[in-house]
């Protein structure tokens, strides 16, 4: 077979990417159909800005989605007779495979690695943020409320962490001599054996315990006075946390338990971004306490609990979305920083970060093995910062 | 304002304190011991001998105990001994800082006075087609992180088969993507243009960012309209009545873009092969060379702190409205 024209690779790119587009335009009918019901989501597609911002993120929502479809090889196949293959080049014993976007130095398809990829930074980045958050709120929230001690001393710790490079802490925890640092040890021995429990497993524990903490304190803040109707609703969270301590930190079910590497990644970028989140929530609490509902409230004879969670924080909301949405661009990129530095995720995983550091000795002779992943980041995060842009500009209309 | 200041130092040296303290712990953690252990003894000992070599070497005094001996080292010049070079701690950072320096200074000479442009143009006339133009370029510079960016530039001037680089090469003027021989034989142009450039990129888009919002929030003020309504000219407008206002809070903004400078210089100086401060850490820290790392710590830490303190009084000296008491 002849190796496709530039025409071919783009055309085969986009052909590839069917079931994506076929979702965005559906996205897309439906929400700008809806927009008038849709509250803040449906004025989004008020604003040019905002929607080319979700059209690049939902982009890469779908593709991450659809990545088993859509990839054609298994990003960790190595594909005989494909070493260093330039984009469009015919792969030897298939009928009709392309190497769409290439193959990099261990005969892997480019195409299918950045395709998978996005799964990994779609699943990790917003899930860490949505964590880090409920950290900075859960501490945040008391902290602009109650002023004095706590205020001093958590904010005294929200500095010191964001004192430190973030660079060199993510040196220090995510080595693998770290990473198997033994923290409560069942075997007596130094090695770790598959019983003990090991530091990323700790801190999985640890950013697991305070969701449920904020979790439990969110419902019975709000329904204490009907204690059997609080109990209820908190049996749920409950059952999910010890399912999900049990998987992660006690290693109940080796085969669903995320590999140690990717754990500490999770737990160390909830860490960094804590501190924050704790700034800017504690910032919107002392602005938002001044407010006449929440004197009303605290006349009312309601705790403090009950102000902070559904008083103050629905009203801080439109603020946290928008910086949410930067926040996962910051954490995407945090994320490539370390694949960058290979001490992310595992050395062989479809990383993006990682795969900008195989091909960028190679840039001058196959800069495909650099640029296509670079540019994905790229279009993620500055998708995530046009949508943070619009959503600010219309939640600022009201 | 004096014991604002001696408050203010007085936090800042308890945050090292306890900064290098948790970096202290963490690198006398048993792993990386062992490891020490192994680049004192050889790779093949066998772990009893590791075991013994700790036992009577390390752990003969408390955690805390050696924490105050190596500060104390530290007080007097005396910063160990880096395992990595073979050499006296003071004798390999202290160059390497100057280099980073270097790249430092050309970075903020390039990227401060590019996006101070970038934002007051911008920011003059808010949501005007190039006020459109100029957002949105500081959009995608802020998305664009320098080992995205970095790889990006080498292709289009430093590569030799792509982008405008043939351009170049038939000038004799391609950039080089080595910068290995700016940090050893002393800086040109093409061996420094796109380090610098790179990291200069990346920072300016939210610099920019931040002082549109500033200039367009001051263009709103009555004294603008004041101005405007007894005839003063636009560009007088500008540059005498509403720069000085915008540009308190892109300074410190700017100042408190050092610590995240520190974690672009490692990138960058690790992706153009840049012998510096941040080529060092990376060197330290994946040979767990623990006397380095820690003198490096304690720089980066420092470095951090100083610039907060330095951005707090600019700030109380740019806003007259802020006084301390």
């Amino acid at each position: 077979m002849e190796p496709m024209s530039t025409f071919g690779v783009v055309s085969g790119t986009f052909l590839a990417l069917t079931p994506v587009w076929i979702a965005l335009i559906a996205t897309f009918v439906l929400s700008i159909m809806f927009k008038r019901n849709l509250g803040l989501y449906g004025k989004l597609f008020d604003s040019p800005i905002g929607m080319i911002g979700f059209a690049f993120v939902m982009f890469w929502v779908f593709t991450a989605i659809f990545a088993d479809v859509i990839a054609p090889y298994d990003p960790l196949q190595q594909i005989s007779g494909m070493r260093l293959k330039k984009p469009g080049t015919p792969v030897p014993g298939t009928e009709d495979m392309y190497a769409l976007l290439g193959t990099d130095t261990l005969g892997r398809d480019i195409f299918s690695r950045l395709v998978m990829g996005a799964r990994i930074v779609l699943l990790i980045a917003p899930l860490a943020t949505l964590f880090a958050y409920v950290i900075g709120m859960l501490l945040g929230l008391p902290a602009g409320y109650f002023g004095g001690k706590i205020d001093t001393v958590l904010s005294f710790i929200a500095n010191l962490i964001l004192s430190f490079p973030v660079i060199l802490l993510m040196f220090l925890f995510v080595t693998p001599g770290i990473r198997d640092y033994i923290m409560v040890d069942f075997s007596s021995d130094l090695t770790p054996q598959p019983r003990d429990i090991l530091l990323p497993e700790v801190g999985g524990g640890i950013v697991l315990s305070v969701a449920l903490a904020f979790v439990l304190t969110l419902i019975w803040s709000k329904t204490r006075t009907r204690p059997q109707k609080a109990f209820a609703l908190m049996a749920v969270p409950v059952v999910v946390w010890l399912m999900l301590i049990g998987v992660v930190t006690f290693n109940a079910a080796p085969t669903l338990a995320p590999p140690p590497e990717v754990l500490i990644v999770f737990v160390m970028v909830v860490f960094v971004n804590a501190p924050t989140m704790f700034r800017i929530v504690r910032g919107l609490t002392l602005e938002i306490q001044t407010r006449d509902y929440v004197a009303a409230a605290q006349t009312r004879g309601e705790t403090p609990w009950y102000i902070m969670l559904w008083e103050i924080m629905p009203n801080a909301r439109g603020p946290i979305i928008v910086d949410f949405s930067l926040r996962i661009g910051y954490t995407t990129i945090l994320l490539g920083t370390l694949g960058f530095f290979g001490i992310g995720l595992g050395s062989e995983s479809p990383d993006w970060g990682l795969m900008i550091n195989d091909g960028r000795r190679f840039l001058s002779s196959f800069p495909h093995m650099a640029l296509p992943p670079a540019f994905s980041l790229m279009s993620l995060v500055l998708g995530l910062n046009l949508l943070a842009d619009g959503l600010r500009e219309e939640s600022l209309k009201d | 304002m004096l014991i604002f200041l001696l408050k203010r130092f007085g936090t800042m040296l308890l945050t090292a304190l306890v900064l290098t303290l948790i970096v202290f712990f963490l690198m006398n953690l048993r792993p990386n011991l062992e490891i020490l252990a192994r680049t004192e003894l050889g790779n093949l000992t066998p772990q009893a001998e590791v075991d013994s070599w700790i036992e009577t070497t390390i752990y003969t005094k408390s955690l805390i105990a050696r924490y105050a001996d190596w500060i104390g080292g530290v007080l007097i010049g005396d910063w160990g001994t880096s395992t990595r070079f073979d050499l006296a701690v003071n004798d390999v950072i202290w160059g390497r800082l100057a280099n980073t320096g270097l790249l430092m200074f050309w970075v903020m000479v390039v990227m401060v006075p590019m996006a101070l442009i970038i934002g007051v143009l911008a920011g003059m006339r808010e949501k005007s087609t190039g006020d459109r133009a100029l957002s949105t370029l500081s959009i995608v510079s802020t998305s664009t992180p320098e080992f995205v960016m970095g790889p990006i530039l080498v292709v289009l001037f430093g590569a030799s088969a792509f982008g405008f680089s043939p351009m170049f090469l038939d000038k004799g003027v391609l950039l080089s993507p080595i910068a290995t021989s700016a940090s050893e034989k002393g800086i040109t142009f093409y061996n420094f243009a796109l380090p610098v450039l790179t990291m200069a990129l990346y920072g300016m888009g939210y610099i920019a960012r931040m002082t549109r919002a500033s200039m367009a929030e001051v263009m709103t003020q009555q004294y603008i309209r004041t101005a405007r309504l007894k005839g003063v000219k636009f560009r007088d407008i500008v540059l005498k009545h509403a720069l000085r206002n915008a540009l308190i809070a892109p300074f410190t903004v700017i100042m408190l873009q050092f610590p995240w400078l520190l974690t672009g210089v490692v990138i960058v100086e690790r992706l153009f092969d840049y012998k510096g401060f941040g080529w060092l850490l990376v060197e330290a820290a994946s040979n767990t060379d623990i006397d380095l790392l820690l003198a490096c710590s304690v720089i980066a830490v420092f470095v951090v702190l100083i610039t907060q303190l330095i951005s707090d009084i600019g700030y109380v000296f740019l806003n007259p409205r802020i006084r301390i008491s």
